[in-house]
């Protein structure tokens, strides 16, 4: 106990480290082997290739770093990315909620293979959504005549981007809410309508409230898939620098011209705004389940 | 489900139907779309588009890169989550944070890593240079760059299992005599088979359908270095619609294959596992 | 030492401690011996760390500090697969995956292959089995298609399969409904006396320790307070924690002066415990309750009564306290009336003690001491444990 003002810091590095190094005691052999694997399997498919990415930008110095993501064409990139990724994980929402409702409450004819349906974002390739979601909302696609006279432009632009990004991101949704959704305890909603809610009453009341840190989740999962989504946008983006230029694409460019410097920090740059934004919902879904309690 | 939660009819046929359309419209069209397309010339032409030398080459370079990296990810997977959900260790949550990593990360991103290592002008680039060693624009920079974007799938499909098994058949194999092999072979693995085949499945179906990452490390060299995904781009760039369409097709069929075996392993694993979970 | 702490089934364990994280304990110097072919009940609360000490006997937990040996063997870093012991799980941990057949072959199976029997051997030793735990009709059924009793002795039959030494069950009828729980008992104890194999379960339940066990070990925060054969604890309690969980009890708060306990409400009682703050431990039949009477005042109240064939149970309002008390069923009483409450034995008063302080403990009970060997004469020895 007298060692403990001392030299606590030491103590809990000693205490620490060796720890780490043991293998846990378990009655459940092969522990070892277990995580030798896995750390092999990690640090060098991963975590190395990772800290390439960290460590690269830094031989322009902090102020070519800030340099290169500060330049217009970057910047307006990466709030084209982030602004687009958000604001596809915000339709998605609705859309979502009303799809997860309507798998998990109703029976009906077909409604297996509507189920089935949507996870057809998580498996068609990325290359094959974006070409057929361009043939689709090209000015002269089966949905982009339809709106064409109206003089709205789908594909080629911003609105595209967006498109894309919500088609990826809209299953994250579903998958998450719907579980939750489920395992709801009918009782909830019983006893709020013998307490003479209505119906409507119920469901913003008792319901929502219920599914609001799983709608989250679900919201930072498919904001985080469409930041980084690439293949099923760069076909319907028309990929105007400036205008409809995604962060992604920009790095392709960089290393085409062999800046590989430049790449990794906007590469860096992506990471770095995801795992703010991403804390940023992290604490607010905290902030839910705290306030429920 | 009681009157009571229950929503009135009109409004029940109401919502279904608006989800049919959403889903139909954003979902379903789109798949649609890729085989209407492919087919509007012909079978003949879809056919030709896929029996093309390229095609073909970039079939096959698209099954052995899956033939790599798939079986990788699987043991590295079926290790990690066998650590997360059996043993207590400091770091396990760490270490279950860093398994998910690489789905956080943008796909270009996954490929501009391997170029920052081994690219021409990479941390590597020069000594590979020099030995005459080919990584990035060759066939081990495209499976390192599938490795990383495929690399959770099967630990991600694996861990919520195991954990919710626990460790207690695992323990008593222990208290049987059982060795380490013997017990992941004979308690562990037939209780995670279908899961662990669902997650080997989704691995490959990405895998197989990548397209961000090996665009980043391909270097597009027809014949050589184009897997699927990319030689569609090619032909769409080159404005060959049917066969851009033709391949698509193609990879769309895998990713049916891949739902509709996922949905049965769903059904045996459920059937089977039932009592437990 | 003598031949007993070397013979195949005896278990010491010797200042046994568990920590999960820092601050409490979940075993705290835990002592313990048992001899071949004992049956011992540990019994507590939740969390007094009984399932704790049983899986460090099995292996599948790893004490802090303090010894375990096994048939006068040291268990330190012997793994659980090398014990030979029998565990049978609360949840019975069946491998979901294999019939019944097979989860009861499995540990003759995962032998190495010079040790294992031939397959037609092991098929005969299962079918064995099956018809010991009565079940030789379910050999092809898979776990989840059984009850839960059946399930349990599918369990024990896979415990048993590799004839280990030492049978260890954590709350083996935690989960079966009570009329099952009642059989499966009798029966556990037959097989137990049939089979002769020393048996160490875990329970909360204390008839069924006073049912099954040759001892029982009362834990209780990480302790063992007191281990001795049932009718020893009754009788004679090392302390108010043994006293009032065995049995009906009530704990009341007193007073010890001049050899006189003087209780809320009661007439101060004779007792032999030295003067201070004390704690009586009652039992509803050690009560008296009569009409006043003439020239005597009423000192309680009769809040409830209920008939229980012979005996009539009150339920009873004395000086600010709630007790029961039972009685013979001529008693004719009725709600709300005025009575006279008496204690007609005090048997058991222990001194209170200052919260985390070890002293004035009682030693520990007779039936702790394994006569022959001095290391096992403590069994949860607090008494021995002079305070610094």
């Amino acid at each position: 106990m007298a060692a403990a003002s001392t030299g606590s810091t030491v103590l809990a590095a000693e205490g620490f480290f060796p720890r780490l190094r043991l293998a846990p005691r378990s009655a459940i052999p092969g522990f070892g082997l277990g995580f030798g694997i896995t750390l092999a399997w990690l640090s060098l498919l991963v975590l190395i290739p990772l800290a390439a990415l960290v460590a690269r930008p830094w031989e322009l110095g902090v102020a070519g770093v800030l340099g290169v993501v500060t330049e217009p064409r970057v910047m307006a990139a990466l709030r084209l990315s982030f602004g687009a990724a958000l604001l596809a994980a915000a339709i998605d929402l609705p859309g979502g909620l009303l799809t997860a409702w309507v798998i998990t409450r109703y029976r009906f004819p077909g409604r297996r293979l509507l189920d089935g349906m949507v996870d057809l974002p998580f498996a068609l390739p990325t290359a094959v959504a974006g070409i057929a979601l361009t043939a689709l909302y090209a000015p002269n696609g089966w949905l982009g005549a339809l709106v064409e006279p109206l003089g709205l432009k789908l594909a080629f632009g911003p609105a595209g981007i967006v498109i894309a990004l919500a088609f990826v991101g809209l299953p994250f949704i579903v998958r998450t809410v719907e579980p939750v959704l489920r395992d709801l305890s009918p009782a909830a909603e019983e006893a709020a309508a013998t307490l003479g809610a209505t119906r409507l009453q119920t469901v913003t009341r008792v319901v929502l409230p219920q599914l609001a840190p799983a709608l989250l989740t679900g919201f930072a999962l498919a904001f985080a898939r469409a930041v980084g989504e690439y293949g099923s946008v760069i076909f319907i983006a028309g990929n105007m620098p400036m205008v409809s230029e995604i962060a992604p694409l920009l790095i392709t460019v960089r290393l085409e011209q062999f800046d590989y410097a430049g790449a990794a920090a906007i590469g860096l740059a992506m990471l770095v705004i995801a795992f703010l934004l991403l804390s940023l919902l992290g604490l607010l879904h905290r902030h839910i389940r705290w306030a429920r309690l | 489900m009681s009157a009571a939660t229950e929503d009135p009819p009109w409004l029940r046929r109401l919502l279904i139907l608006a989800v049919v359309g959403l889903l139909g419209l954003f979902l379903l069209l789109p798949l649609v779309a890729v085989f209407t397309e492919a087919l509007r010339r012909g079978w003949a032409v879809a056919l030709a588009a896929l029996a093309d030398p390229d095609a073909l080459s970039a079939i096959r370079l698209t099954l052995l890169v899956a033939a790599i990296a798939v079986p990788v990810n699987t043991l590295g997977g079926i290790a990690a989550a066998w650590c997360i959900a059996k043993y207590d260790f400091p770091g396990r949550r760490l270490l279950t944070v860093l398994v998910e990593l690489p789905f956080a990360v943008s796909p270009v991103i996954s490929g501009l890593v391997w170029v920052l290592l081994f690219g021409a002008q990479g941390l590597f680039g020069p000594w590979l240079q020099r030995h005459g060693i080919g990584i990035i624009f060759a066939l081990p920079g495209l499976v390192l760059a599938t490795i990383f974007v495929t690399f959770p799938f099967v630990a991600r499909t694996l861990v919520p299992l195991m954990q919710a098994q626990g460790r207690e058949e695992e323990e008593a194999a222990a208290t049987l005599g059982a060795s380490g092999w013997q017990v992941f072979r004979r308690v562990t693995l037939p209780n995670i088979r279908w899961a662990l085949l669902s997650g080997v499945l989704l691995c490959n179906a990405r895998a197989m359908g990548e397209f961000g990452a090996v665009s980043v490390v391909s270097g597009h060299v027809r014949g050589e270095t184009n897997t699927m995904p990319l030689h569609v781009e090619i032909l769409y760039n080159e404005y060959q619609f049917a066969g851009a369409f033709a391949v698509a097709a193609l990879l769309a069929l895998l990713a049916l294959v891949t739902l509709g075996a996922k949905a049965l392993l769903e059904r045996l694993g459920g059937r089977r596992m039932g009592g437990a979970l | 030492m003598s031949g007993m702490a070397e013979a195949p089934g005896s278990i010491l364990v010797a200042g046994v401690t568990r920590r999960f994280g820092p601050g409490v304990a979940a075993l705290d110097r835990v002592d313990l011996a048992i001899a071949p072919g004992e049956f011992v009940a540990l019994l507590g609360p939740s969390g007094s760390g009984k399932t704790t000490l049983l899986r460090i006997l099995a292996g599948l937990e790893f004490a802090d500090a303090g010894t375990v040996a096994i048939g006068g063997r040291d268990m330190a870093g012997v793994p659980a697969r090398e014990r030979n012991i029998g565990f049978v799980f609360q949840s019975y941990a069946l491998f979901r995956h294999m019939r019944v057949a097979d989860n009861v072959a499995f540990g003759l199976r995962v032998r190495p292959r010079r040790l294992r029997p031939p397959a037609a051997e092991i098929r005969e030793r299962v079918a064995q089995l099956l018809a010991l735990v009565q079940l030789p009709e379910l050999a092809d059924r898979w776990p989840e298609q059984l009850s839960g009793g059946q399930r349990q002795r599918v369990a024990l039959a896979r415990a048993l399969a590799t004839e280990p030494r030492l049978l260890l069950l954590d709350e083996p009828f935690g989960a079966l409904d009570a009329r099952v729980r009642k059989d499966l008992r009798h029966w556990l104890r037959r097989l137990h006396d049939r089979l002769g194999i020393t048996t160490v379960f875990v329970t909360h339940d204390q008839d069924e320790a006073m049912e099954l066990s040759d001892r029982i070990a009362v834990m209780r925060a990480g302790r063992i307070v007191q281990c001795a054969p049932p009718a020893e604890l009754l009788a004679r309690p090392a302390d108010a924690f043994v006293a009032g969980f065995l049995g009906e009890a009530m704990s009341l708060p007193c007073q010890v002066q001049d050899g006189l306990a003087a209780i809320e409400g009661f007439e101060p009682v004779p007792v032999a415990v030295p003067p201070g703050p004390a704690i009586a431990v009652l039992r509803p039949h050690e009560l008296g309750v009569q009409r006043p009477p003439p020239g005597e005042a009423a000192n309680g109240t009769i809040r409830t009564l209920r008939s229980q064939g012979a005996a009539l149970r009150l339920g009873l309002e004395v000086g600010g306290l709630a007790l029961e008390a039972e009685v013979p069923e001529s008693g004719d009483f009725i709600r709300g009336e005025a009575v006279r409450v008496t204690i007609r034995t005090l048997r058991h008063v222990f001194p209170q003690l200052e919260a985390g302080s070890e002293a004035g403990r009682p030693p520990p009970g007779p039936g702790c001491r394994l006569d022959r060997d001095p290391v096992a004469g403590t069994c949860g020895a607090a008494g021995q444990r002079a305070p610094a």
